[in-house]
């Protein structure tokens, strides 16, 4: 079936429940269609669309004047689907998606916390987002919610959060963070067991809320791109790419080839640099330390000719609206080829000596076990989706420009456990490599930025890539004066971290660690 | 298992010099922290990290000290899981107000004598993210801060500079 067929048959369906849809034009591009409908009929659209095999996306809300813009995107075979309803100001209530989408669920409480909405009949009425630095009756993301807030000197932990308990002979529980025992982000996690049997894990984020939401709006075009850039930092390219596509698309606004293909051997280059950090970590977390150094050794050749080539050994700021930051000359991608040849053959020679490594073996194959129902369930994305069956890569599937020109495979396993996890990521090295190569090849002279143009007010831009971690959405609605009004970052980790709940049950708790790396979520990108 | 022992042989030692701006000032730095730390603090000193709400750019940074080029341990510093292990808090992000309570507790918690270094832009002065109803800024505005390494995020060897700098003035 292809895509016009489902959207056809999905209106349909809708119009045979009574449920009017409203075709909106878009700027989107490509492929997004913008359907309205009335408040009354947000859950049965879900139902709908769950049945039609749509993957619930992204959820956000704004506010326009007098009443509330809430959105919700969905998508199938690359075709996505934003739908939006309108609910009052006064009584702000609408039926919730998270009783038919999983995935839904943090994302309603997230909206629940921020704007005040309710949403009726969702299964976990606990807060999420908010802790204690504002109380139940304020929300940050309303207008009329000063910047500044209102804070206590000293902002209370958050200390009664009710989470699940677990009675019974011989189980108990274990409290970690949010301060970790690691270089790492803070959050807390909860488990109960029995020996050392995990029983059940619960999450609880939020400990790195920045107000990144509440701060982005105000700011210029270039401003917000830095901010992007800031949602999670080992996701600088991906998050400034998307949120520059949604801010070019609202000013209509197109970048040079070059600018593309430039963009796009950056993201390749962020996607090769964290692979290779987080294969070496998930060898240090089963005590395998000959991986790990070898994996921080290549790193560092690789961060170090970030630096070299593109000023900074991480890559932030690079990706600015209307194009790229800088240039590459000739002998810039000279020495890209080569360190790709010198990183093939170190991966080459690693990987078989990992490969042939049994004690590697025992601790990886079988753990962390994320069965595919529960991925589709949860539309888990990017490497953790595709260790466990989900065929979608927004880079072949959208075909955004530079992967638009570019022939290449999406790795796909459907083990689900930590080896399948590693091995995705081994084969996406693999891959981008050879993409950083055909990007190098496509490049002729020509400019890297376009002059930006102011876009009209209260436009709207949507933009959508593959960061390394998976699908990364960024809404971007401008106000007049060439001002940011609303801007909505959805991280991969938003959709993958409730997957880790899932995948470590029936683990033993020195496991958590490395099953925990495998998936690596960012906080950061979480909490916004 | 003999591949693995080949590449150990042909990777070789990696770990150079501290090198830039200048190799030989910064070998010398290098020595010099040494030198400190084996007659202040007895051979060793020992960090506990603590992100108090950054982007995790710093920490990347952070991590790349332990690997093979820069090996901070071989100059005697090495990170520990506890504050209570440690001497120096190494501190990043703004702190958001929702680790307030967190970054006090890890400050309390850590023995005296302890010094704590602000690590990045962020932990500096708010950075990006500046002072708002979810953040405090910087770090200095809920605890005492002793020293601070700029950047977004800091080199490795800004850090190795920085913490140098600490050790030279206590």
């Amino acid at each position: 079936m292809n895509a016009l067929n489902w959207t056809e048959t999905l209106r349909q369906q809708l119009e045979v429940s009574g449920i009017v849809v409203d075709q909106q034009e878009s700027a989107y591009t490509p492929h997004a269609l913008v359907w309205q409908v009335a408040a009354e009929a947000w859950q049965q659209l879900a139902e709908l669309s769950m049945l039609q095999g749509l993957r619930w996306s992204a959820g956000w809300a704004e506010e326009n004047g007098e009443q509330f813009t809430v959105h919700a995107l969905l998508e199938k075979q690359g075709v996505y689907l934003l739908t939006r309803t309108s609910i009052g100001y006064k009584k702000p209530e609408l039926p919730s998606q998270a009783t038919v989408y999983p995935a839904a669920n943090r994302s309603e409480r997230h909206t629940h916390d921020m704007f005040g909405i309710k949403f009726i009949g969702h299964p976990d009425k606990r807060p999420w987002t908010r802790h204690k630095a504002w109380d139940k009756h304020t929300h940050p993301l309303r207008k009329d919610f000063p910047v500044q807030g209102s804070p206590e000197i000293i902002t209370p932990p958050d200390m009664d959060y009710p989470f699940i308990r677990s009675h019974g002979a011989g189980t108990y529980e274990i409290p970690v963070g949010p301060v970790h025992a690691g270089i790492i982000e803070p959050g807390h996690f909860r488990f109960q067991a029995v020996g050392e049997l995990i029983l059940n894990l619960e999450e609880r984020l939020g400990y790195v809320h920045k107000g990144i939401e509440k701060i982005a709006e105000g700011r210029t075009p270039q401003s917000l791109a830095r901010l992007a850039g800031r949602v999670s930092g080992d996701t600088t390219v991906s998050h400034s790419w998307a949120a520059c596509i949604a801010m070019e698309q609202a000013a209509g606004l197109s970048i040079p080839g070059r600018a593309a293909l430039i963009r796009g051997i950056l993201a390749e280059r962020e996607r090769v640099a964290n692979h290779l950090g987080d294969i070496g970590a998930i060898c240090n977390d089963v005590a395998f330390v000959f991986a790990q150094m070898q994996f921080s050794r290549l790193r560092e050749n690789w961060l170090r000719t970030h630096a070299t080539v593109f000023g900074h050994r991480l890559l932030m700021d690079c990706v600015i609206p209307g194009g790229v930051k800088s240039d590459v000359s000739d002998s810039d991608c000279r020495l890209i080829k080569q360190d790709i040849i010198q990183l093939r053959k170190e991966l080459t020679d690693i990987i078989t000596a990992l490969d042939l490594n049994s004690s590697l073996e025992d601790r990886v194959y079988t753990a962390g076990f994320l069965p595919e129902d529960i991925a589709a369930a949860f539309g888990t994305v990017g490497y953790v989706g595709r260790a466990s069956g989900q065929d979608f890569d927004v880079r072949r599937d959208l075909a955004y420009p530079p992967y638009d020109q570019v022939k290449f495979k999406v790795a796909l396993e459907n083990q689900g456990d930590i080896a399948s996890r590693f091995w995705i990521r081994y084969k996406e090295i693999i891959a981008a490599l050879k993409l950083i190569e055909q990007f190098i090849d496509l490049l002729t002279p020509g400019e890297i930025l376009n002059e930006w143009h102011v876009p009209v007010a209260g436009s709207e831009g949507l933009g959508i890539v593959e960061g390394w971690r998976g699908e990364i959405i960024a809404f971007v609605r401008f106000d007049g004066d060439n001002k940011i009004s609303r801007f909505y970052p959805r991280d991969p980790s938003i959709l993958n971290w409730p997957v880790l709940e899932k995948l470590v049950l029936n683990n033993i708790v020195p496991d958590f660690p490395v099953c925990n790396k495998s998936l690596n979520g960012s906080y950061s990108g979480n909490d916004l | 298992m003999l591949r693995l022992f080949k590449k150990i042989l042909t990777t070789g030692i990696v770990t150079e010099p501290v090198k830039v701006p200048k190799d030989a000032e910064l070998e010398q730095l290098g020595i010099a922290i040494k030198r400190h730390i084996e007659r202040r603090y007895t051979g060793s000193i020992a960090i506990r990290q603590i992100d108090a709400g950054s982007c995790n750019g710093c920490e990347l940074e952070i991590h790349a000290l332990n690997n093979p080029y820069y090996d901070i341990e071989r100059f005697g510093i090495h990170f520990v899981a506890s504050p209570r292990h440690a001497d120096v808090l190494l501190v990043t992000g703004p702190v958001s107000r929702h680790m307030q309570t967190a970054l006090l507790r890890t400050y309390e918690a850590t023995p005296d004598p302890k010094w704590v270094v602000a690590v990045g832009d962020c932990a500096a002065c708010g950075g990006e993210f500046g002072i708002s109803y979810a953040s405090c800024g910087a770090v200095s505005n809920v605890i005492p801060v002793d020293a601070v390494i700029a950047g977004c995020p800091p080199t490795p060897l800004a850090l190795l500079q920085g913490l140098l700098s600490l050790c030279e003035r206590h």
